[in-house]
């Protein structure tokens, strides 16, 4: 009986050969990653441990959820951290961009396995890793001992046919893949993107539906490592492992999707599974469009973006924020001139990192309105708790951030 | 471990991490943070709260961020236990880490109102309610995560296995 791409990697990584989904397992890990929000707790779970980091060279601690330093407690919690790699020498991204991007810019590999104290380190699935976010005291347990208990989930595997038409991007796909598992459709199991189509979505598009399995309840997303992986780690030596999911594989469902007959869809508030075809929340007034953040804070979203905004003003009382992922994506954006499009057309610039998507910055008032790239609408999530978030593509959020009303990219 | 003996708030379905702790207020120390717990629906929650209370609630408890922070603030207002409908992952394994009792019974939320006495044998899975004399089951966890949750917490665990 074969084995899907998760029970290979976490076998490989147990050292074991045919335990299955369902089993435990203690897999050894490639890389641990925390950030601001929950590094005090990992640290004093460590120390609390009394062990020393287990690999200097595997932790990486990075700053940018309240960046640069937003309260006195930020600031606290900053300096904690700071001292903390200093102490033991580890990799420290001090306002860098959001986790999950420098993540994928300096360590993931195919066929890791990785823990981050982040519900959305299952992003790495988008380059065929097995990653899943856990709490303090698993991460630090994580970095004390290299090594981690889980239980082998079992795969619900997405078949993607087609291609997706214009206007209708990964963003909207992930949506409609959660709109019909529902919050809690995955909860527990591995969500696998595979099939003929999957050829066709690119290595951003990829990480952007990775990105929000964990919105599905799903202890990971991944893809099959092919071409266009190895595409990403070109003129690199370290590739990774290339597993792939046998063809008799054991799936617990099958959910077979058209990308051809796919349209733009939003999540409307306050969870991420309301979700419908854009065109029938068009008119809803917005107040504010937040473009960036780890699902749609890349280079191709923002290209995206500025090809809508390019020429064009943002609406009268509209407040259009972007935040590049990575000062890696921001110094691209500056080298193809995308930041003067964004300016031009009224943004405001955020400097790299989580910024409004969890209301870092960009908070919204009783009653407010915004529309955003960003993975959660949870109430309260970024200021009143009567404020809404619909969750979009990137292109339905810029056209949107111009008419000032929640548009259909198509139109 | 001890039987849990205390009175009921009780919460609807999907409560995600941002209402049991808003992430705004994450870089506070406990003491401080606490105070928020569950600010979004209902700002009196933390300052009302008596500890031994238990949290009965619907679908999905504790969806969305994997922050710790969220069964901690609960745990360090005096919460004994949560019993939910479902839960999501990070959050049952989270508490179970933090030495908080988590129960998943599909049925009990549906019979009872915030303010009711609840009695729960964390071991057997065992729930009742004396005033409505009834009785429900609930999830049992495997050995080696009730011997986590009977440590305290999986620090005090691996310190008692040395």
């Amino acid at each position: 009986m074969g084995k899907t791409i998760v029970e290979k990697i976490l076998n490989h990584a147990a050292g074991t050969t045919d335990d299955r989904a369902g089993e435990i397992v203690s897999a050894k890990v490639s890389r641990v990653m925390t950030n601001d929000a929950v590094a005090e707790l990992t640290i004093e779970a460590l120390n609390a441990m009394g062990k020393p980091p287990w690999n200097k060279d595997r932790i990486a601690v990075i700053l940018d959820h309240y960046i640069p330093a937003t309260t006195e407690n930020a600031a606290r919690i900053h300096k904690i951290m700071r001292d903390f790699t200093k102490e033991h020498n580890l990799h420290l991204f001090d306002q860098k961009g959001v986790c999950h991007q420098v993540m994928l810019e300096n360590f993931v590999r195919p066929g890791d396995v990785i823990i981050g104290t982040d519900s959305h380190t299952c992003t790495y699935g988008g380059l065929g890793a097995f990653a899943t976010g856990v709490g303090s005291t698993d991460g630090a347990a994580a970095m004390a001992t290299g090594e981690i208990w889980l239980k082998i989930p079992e795969t619900i595997r997405v078949e993607l046919t087609g291609k997706l038409p214009e206007h209708v991007h990964p963003k909207d796909l992930i949506l409609k893949v959660i709109g019909d598992l529902g919050a809690d459709g995955a909860t527990y199991k591995a969500l696998q993107f595979s099939g003929q189509g999957a050829a066709s979505i690119s290595n951003a598009g990829r990480f952007t539906m990775c990105n929000m399995a964990i919105e599905a309840g799903a202890k990971t997303g991944i893809f099959e490592p092919d071409a266009v992986t190895a595409e990403y780690f070109k003129g690199q030596n370290n590739q990774g492992l290339f597993f792939k999911s046998d063809p008799d594989a054991t799936y617990c469902k099958t959910m077979p999707v058209d990308l051809n007959r796919l349209t733009p869809r939003v999540a409307r508030p306050w969870s991420v599974d309301d979700v419908v075809p854009v065109d029938t929340v068009q008119q809803i007034k917005i107040d504010q469009a937040f473009i960036g953040s780890c699902t749609n804070g890349r280079m191709e979203d923002l290209r995206i973006a500025a090809r809508v905004l390019k020429g064009n003003k943002v609406a009268s009382g509209v407040r259009l924020l972007v935040t590049p992922a990575s000062d890696r994506i921001y110094r691209q954006c500056l080298e193809e001139k995308l930041m003067d499009i964004f300016i031009q057309a009224g943004a405001v610039i955020c400097n790299p990192g989580c910024s409004a998507c969890f209301g870092g910055q960009g908070m919204l008032w009783d009653g407010e309105v915004c529309i955003g790239t960003h993975n959660r609408n949870f109430r309260g999530r970024m200021g009143h708790k009567d404020a809404k978030v619909y969750l979009a593509s990137p292109e339905t959020v810029a056209i949107s951030a111009i008419t000032g009303h929640i548009t259909d990219p198509r139109q | 471990m001890k039987m849990i003996h205390g009175n009921i708030w009780k919460f609807g379905d999907g409560i995600d991490t941002d209402i049991i702790i808003p992430a705004r207020h994450l870089v506070l120390p406990m003491e401080e943070m606490k105070k928020y717990a569950m600010e979004p629906l209902d700002p009196e929650f933390a300052g009302r709260v008596q500890p031994g209370d238990v949290i009965v609630a619907g679908r999905n408890f504790g969806c969305g961020s994997s922050r710790e922070q969220a069964p901690a603030v609960l745990k360090a207002l005096g919460i004994k236990a949560v019993v939910a409908k479902s839960f999501a992952r990070i959050f049952f394994r989270n508490a179970i880490n933090l030495g908080l009792v988590v129960v998943e019974c599909p049925e009990l939320a549906d019979h009872v109102q915030t303010g009711n006495v609840i009695d729960i044998d964390p071991v057997a899975g065992k729930i009742r309610l004396p005033k409505q004399a009834l009785e429900f089951s609930g999830s049992k966890l495997p050995d080696f995560l009730m011997e986590i949750l009977a440590a305290g917490g999986l620090i005090a665990h691996l310190a008692q296995r040395g």
